[in-house]
């Protein structure tokens, strides 16, 4: 069984106990414990099930590449899935539940999947679900969603109870990794001079040397790590981030640091995640290197671990994987753990090594101390459900001829070290295979490459395949001094400690244990055990014919799990290699991807969420909109008033009774949104004639003008009132939409084209606050206001003026959207709630009414006027829309002029703007199409027109609408039919599109 | 006339920084040839400071310039004086080509404050905080909107956005200085 030992345990202070749940059971362990280590002292050593199988699965490693030990973490608004246990630091109150079993871990039903593996292999989804064609979505597809998958996925309901934030940082140098490596080279680095990053994702420095680094300099490494943190601490231009992993590299030195700050201690208040989103000169990558597992039959049996992570546990926890251990591996390094646990008082049964000649000096030593050992010796098969109980011995060379039984509670296996090369590959950077030691690591010739054409990313130590400390310690110096010549300064020489390197008997590839494993074993063997890929599905998938890893990968799901593939994609690919009969490097390897280990969805997010989720703009009137019932209704970024809700009015009642009280007698309406560019120089003038259709150099100062502005390929793009203020400056309206892109659109014809006229555009749209003053009582309101004369003698139809209206600063047009007699006021935003408040006070014996967005297209719609958007789509040019008039023929040129003059664009047969009044009243649904006789070549009705905008017009008491249809204006008095997705045909009148007071007495009183 | 308002008039949040709405500032939109002669004098004697170089600030008291681009300048200025401050422009410039725009009311204006206020920026701007000095400004982008910045006092950053995004900005700053969110970087 896994235990507390009663000494040891570097980690954790066994004066702190702390009091976790697991599964509902509560549970104790120290402060500095993994919910891993504390769940292992708790004799938890199965920790959950796999994912298709539902296999009984315990904890393998001690760090971020563990697959199996993945949790439930949390409830309510802390609640996330697959969190890995070796990775969670445990708090008191911490509650974490297993996960992908039902009823529960110790019974669980869907363990029947075990029993039919043999009939589960590689690809049976693609092979069996296939016919008949509807089963998928409504038989197979429901049910392997239910019996499928790892943690549960967070209610929807429930809000993420964590704040996460970002942070843009800057480096010279970035290190990923805190190990010795990383340490060692942020040092040279620093006292080069270079400003340093140093991150690690463990909450401790040091790296595995903490556990197997022996002495540096004739003394512990771990005083020589905690003298080199403290110097780095002490250092200004180094920073250095426990809990902070290196989660991608990016092109152009841009590096994704994610920051744990709360996950260990939540009751602290602040953001849970950080993620920094960093720019660096050189990134070095000192990210370590994990260990192997072996394929051998039942090596996913909870006590079968990785042998570095039983002497973690060990050396870290105080914490023994077992009180009988067996050791087996193809390297020296595993050797380490077996003198551990001798250590440590238990007992080690046997050391299998596959090597026939065994290991080197450290084998010596482990049959000193009495430690049996077993060259060329593998496991056949591991026996147990739950737990490991034996393991059987066989010959390496053999097919698993059961050679002895062994009893044993753990087993410690390693098949060698793969350098961590996931940051190094993440922007491009090269690998080569290793044969000697049989690894994949870092080709320096062929690094990742920043704009200038230079690599901008250097591996270091263990993540440079480089496994002896006292080299690696050489090879971290040597990766600084290449960034900091990189950076152009000039790397100091720093002093390295002595280390005295064991000899190391060599490592022997071990792919599958024993090498002539029949069908039996193999299909026990696992590669992949969070997606429960063995060794029998990778070479099906090669004898079937997926030779390229990719395509093995997809197939076979090895490498796709969360964890992607930390542990099985050296093995894997080596069984395929293997099959397919080619060398390793033929075979090549899957591409590593961000994020490292996966990083949570609020980091990314980072502050926006809830009310900073998108910006709102809102209007110097918005406080009182919101006060006042708004409905409110997004308008690019803008919020604006759709309709203003009294009592228990609905949305419809209300835009129904703003129009009325406007036509009968005053309605106000909050433009603020309105775009109001400012065009000003002596060519401003030709400038806008080559913008809009119509002519604007010919407006007089005081003047107003409608205009309408097209693409350069013709189509309507935007429209508005342009007002010349003076001799060479003009106020251009846009549309609430169009501001910032007409700006642009300016700005660019005037910075690559027109770039020696002499004309500058400022956006003006936010420093005024603009307020339509509609209906007829509109100039009586702003007489009572006084100040300025708005008469009909001193401010006609379409004009301007400015001064004190009432005391505010105000620009004064009189133009109409309503058909209403109306001027729409503009002042500075500071002052425009005041005006809004002054207005409704002096409007009250006039029953002003604020009017929202829908009554202003309601009544636009009345007088027949177009509007961006609902009457354009991007492919209607203004000829379409009877706006023939507002096109000047004098002019030479304009924007559109010549795409307009274009065969299809003058082809008759284009759909025309009309108005449609439906025969009995009601309304046209929104978009509906007008039909024609017959069918078109697909079976569908053919269509002569459709509907644009479409309303209830409360003024004429029936439904009005605007549409396109196929020769419209000819055909005035026809009727034509609009079937609608409600099963009813609307049948409207083609009518002229001004419904409303066509003679424009209204508006010019 | 009742007071010209600010959009998030007395606003304040107090974290990791002092995050506060600054009122109305006068702001002058000026775009014309920063090199020539008449323009430079022009603005000196509304700016009280010489046009700074790209991507600089000069502050004078209530007054000051920033660069904004090669032809366009941002004239600080208090905010009543602003109208008046455009038409001695447009007197000192007559017959040149030109634009100075009354902006103040298009903007708002927030002061971060405190020994973290670098890092508060740090957050949702990138922008290098550890190397921006006093005298330089940044338009940039805070979070998902269009800023300007520039050091005001020491331990002390001027943020200036769009008057509509007023309340965003003033709820990412607050987001950004909340308690137990110091970096400890700067």
């Amino acid at each position: 069984m896994s235990t507390r030992l009663t000494q040891g345990g570097r980690r954790i202070d066994r004066s702190k106990p702390v009091t976790f749940s697991f599964n509902g059971t509560r549970l104790k362990g120290y402060q500095g414990d993994t919910l891993a280590s504390a769940l292992l002292a708790n004799d938890q050593m199965m920790m959950g099930r796999s994912f298709k199988y539902h296999r009984p699965r315990g904890v393998v490693a001690s760090g971020a590449e563990e697959p199996n030990a993945l949790m439930n973490m949390g409830e309510g608004g802390k609640f996330e899935p697959n969190q890995r246990a070796t990775t969670t630091e445990i708090f008191d109150g911490l509650s974490a539940g297993s996960q992908n079993h039902w009823p529960s871990l110790e019974f669980d039903i869907g363990v029947v999947n075990n029993a039919f593996a043999r009939f589960l292999p590689a690809g049976f989804y693609y092979k069996t679900f296939l016919f008949p064609r509807f089963a998928w979505k409504h038989i197979y597809e429901p049910f392997i969603r239910q019996s499928a998958g790892l943690g549960k996925a967070p209610d929807k309901e429930t809000l993420d109870a964590d704040t996460y934030e970002h942070f843009y940082f800057f480096a010279d140098i970035a290190v990923i990794g805190g190990g010795l490596a990383g340490l060692q080279a942020a040092k040279t680095a620093a006292l080069s001079g270079a400003k340093v990053l140093l991150m690690e994702q463990d909450p401790h420095w040091g790296g595995r040397s903490m556990v197997d680094g022996g002495e540096l300099d004739g003394k512990p490494a771990a005083e020589y790590i905690a003298a080199l943190v403290a110097e780095l601490e002490g250092m200004e231009n180094v920073t250095l981030r426990t809990r902070m992993m290196g989660a991608g590299v990016y092109d152009h030195g841009y590096l994704l640091g994610y920051e744990r700050l709360r996950d260990h201690a939540p009751a602290l208040v602040g953001p849970r995640h950080r993620l920094w989103k960093i720019r660096a000169g050189q990134i070095i990558t000192a990210t370590g290197a994990i260990e192997r597992p072996l394929s051998f039959a039942g090596n996913d049996i909870p006590g079968v671990m990785l042998a570095g992570a039983v002497r973690d546990y060990i050396a870290d926890y105080g914490v023994s994987a077992g009180d009988r251990v067996v050791v087996v591996t193809n390297n020296d390094d595993a050797y380490k753990t077996a003198l551990a646990v001798k250590a440590a008082g238990l007992d080690v049964p046997v050391i299998l090594d596959a090597r026939a000649e065994g290991g080197g000096a450290i084998a010596a030593e482990a049959r000193a101390m009495g430690i049996r050992v077993e060259n060329g010796k593998g496991i056949a098969k591991v026996t147990g459900g739950k737990r490991v109980k034996s393991v059987k011995i066989c010959a390496q060379a053999g097919e698993g001829a059961v050679l002895e039984e062994i009893a044993c509670d753990a087993v410690a296996m390693s098949g060698g070290w793969s350098p961590v090369v996931h940051l190094w590959s993440h922007c491009g950077g090269k690998l080569l295979w290793d044969e000697e030691h049989a690894m994949f690591r870092p080709d320096e010739t062929r690094p990742p490459l920043g704009a200038d054409g230079a690599g901008f990313v250097i591996p270091a130590g263990a993540a440079n395949g480089v496994m002896d400390m006292g080299v690696g310690l050489a090879d971290a110096d040597h990766a600084a001094r290449k960034a900091v010549e990189a950076l152009g300064l000039t790397p100091v020489d720093v002093s390295l400690p002595g280390f005295e390197q064991a000899a190391e008997a060599p490592l022997q590839p071990v792919w599958m244990m024993p090498q002539g494993a029949g069908p039996k074993l193999r299909m026990k063997a696992w590669l992949d055990y969070q997606n429960d890929v063995k060794v029998s599905d990778v070479q099906l998938a090669a004898r079937e014919g997926y030779e390229s890893v990719e395509h093995t990968k997809r197939y076979t799901t090895l490498g796709m799990a969360t964890d992607q593939g930390k542990l099985s994609n050296i093995n894997g690919l080596a069984v395929l290699s293997e099959t397919l009969g080619q060398a390793i490097p033929a075979t090549g390897t899957t591409t590593f991807r961000p994020p490292y280990t996966p990083i949570s969805m609020g980091s990314i997010a980072g502050e926006a969420r809830a009310e900073v989720f998108q910006p709102l703009r809102r209007t110097p009137m918005h406080d009182w909109h919101e006060a006042n019932g708004a409905h409110w209704e997004p308008v690019g970024q803008w919020r604006r008033a759709y309709a203003y809700l009294r009592g228990g009015e609905s949305v419809h009642e209300a835009v129904n009774r703003e129009i009325l009280a406007t036509r009968e007698s005053l309605g106000l309406l909050d433009a603020s949104t309105l775009g109001k560019l400012i065009v000003k120089g002596p060519d401003a003038g030709k400038f806008l004639d080559m913008l809009y259709t119509n002519m604007m150099s010919t407006l007089k100062p005081g003047k107003c003008r409608y205009g309408l502005m097209c693409s350069e390929n013709g189509f309507l793009s935007d429209d508005g009132v342009v007002v010349r203020l003076d001799e060479e400056t003009f106020l251009c309206h846009t549309t609430t939409g169009g501001a910032e892109r007409i700006h642009g659109h300016m700005e660019e014809w005037l910075q690559t084209e027109w770039w020696d006229w002499k004309v500058y555009v400022t956006n003006a749209t936010e420093q005024w606050a603009q307020i339509g003053v509609v209906g007829p009582n509109s100039r009586k309101v702003l007489e009572k206001l006084g100040g300025v004369d708005v008469s009909k003698e001193a401010l006609g139809f379409m004009e301007y003026t400015s001064g004190k209206l009432g005391g505010f600063d105000a620009r004064i047009f009189r133009i109409s959207f309503a058909g209403e007699l109306s001027y729409e006021i503009a002042v500075p935003a500071s002052q425009g709630a005041a005006l809004w408040d002054t207005l409704f006070e002096a409007g009250a014996e006039f029953n002003a009414t604020a009017y929202g967005t829908e009554a202003m297209h309601v009544m636009r719609a009345e007088k027949g006027f177009i509007m961006i958007g609902d009457e354009t789509d991007g492919t209607i040019i203004p000829q379409d829309l009877g706006l023939s008039w507002a096109i000047s023929k004098k002019k030479e040129d304009f924007l559109g002029k010549r795409a307009q003059e274009r065969e299809f664009m003058v082809n008759p047969e284009r759909w025309q703007l009309v108005g449609l009044e439906t025969v009995d009243g009601s309304v046209i649904p929104d978009g509906a199409y007008a039909v024609a006789e017959g069918e078109n070549a697909n079976g569908q009705r053919n269509v002569q027109g459709r509907v644009t905008s479409t309303y209830y017009s409360p003024t004429l008491g029936k439904g009005i609408a605007m549409g396109l249809l196929h020769n419209g204006p000819e055909r005035m008095g026809e009727t034509v039919d609009f079937p609608g997705t409600d099963g009813k045909t609307y049948t409207a009148k083609v009518v002229s599109p001004v419904f409303y007071d066509p003679e424009g007495e209204k508006q010019n009183v | 006339m009742s007071e010209a308002r600010s959009a998030l008039a007395g606003a304040r949040f107090a974290g990791i920084a002092h995050v506060e709405e600054a009122g109305l500032v006068g702001m002058i939109s000026f775009r014309g040839d920063l090199g020539h002669a008449k323009v430079k004098s022009a603005v000196k004697a509304v700016a009280g400071a010489a046009i700074p170089k790209p991507r600089g600030v000069a502050l004078a008291g209530a007054t000051g310039v920033a660069w904004m681009s090669p032809d366009e300048l941002l004239i600080l200025v208090p905010h009543a004086e602003a109208d008046a401050v455009v038409a001695k422009l447009s007197t000192a410039l007559k017959g040149q080509h030109f634009m100075a725009e009354n902006v103040s009311d298009a903007r708002a204006v927030f002061t971060v404050t405190g020994p973290h206020a670098r890092e508060v920026i740090g957050k949702l701007a990138p922008v290098d905080m550890s190397r921006f000095a006093e005298g330089e400004i940044r338009r940039t982008r805070l979070a998902q909107v269009a800023a300007a910045l520039w050091i005001s006092a020491p331990d002390s950053i001027t943020v200036v956005c769009f008057r509509s995004g007023a309340q965003y900005m003033f709820d990412l700053l607050s987001a950004a200085a909340q308690e137990g969110s110091a970096v400890g970087v700067y």
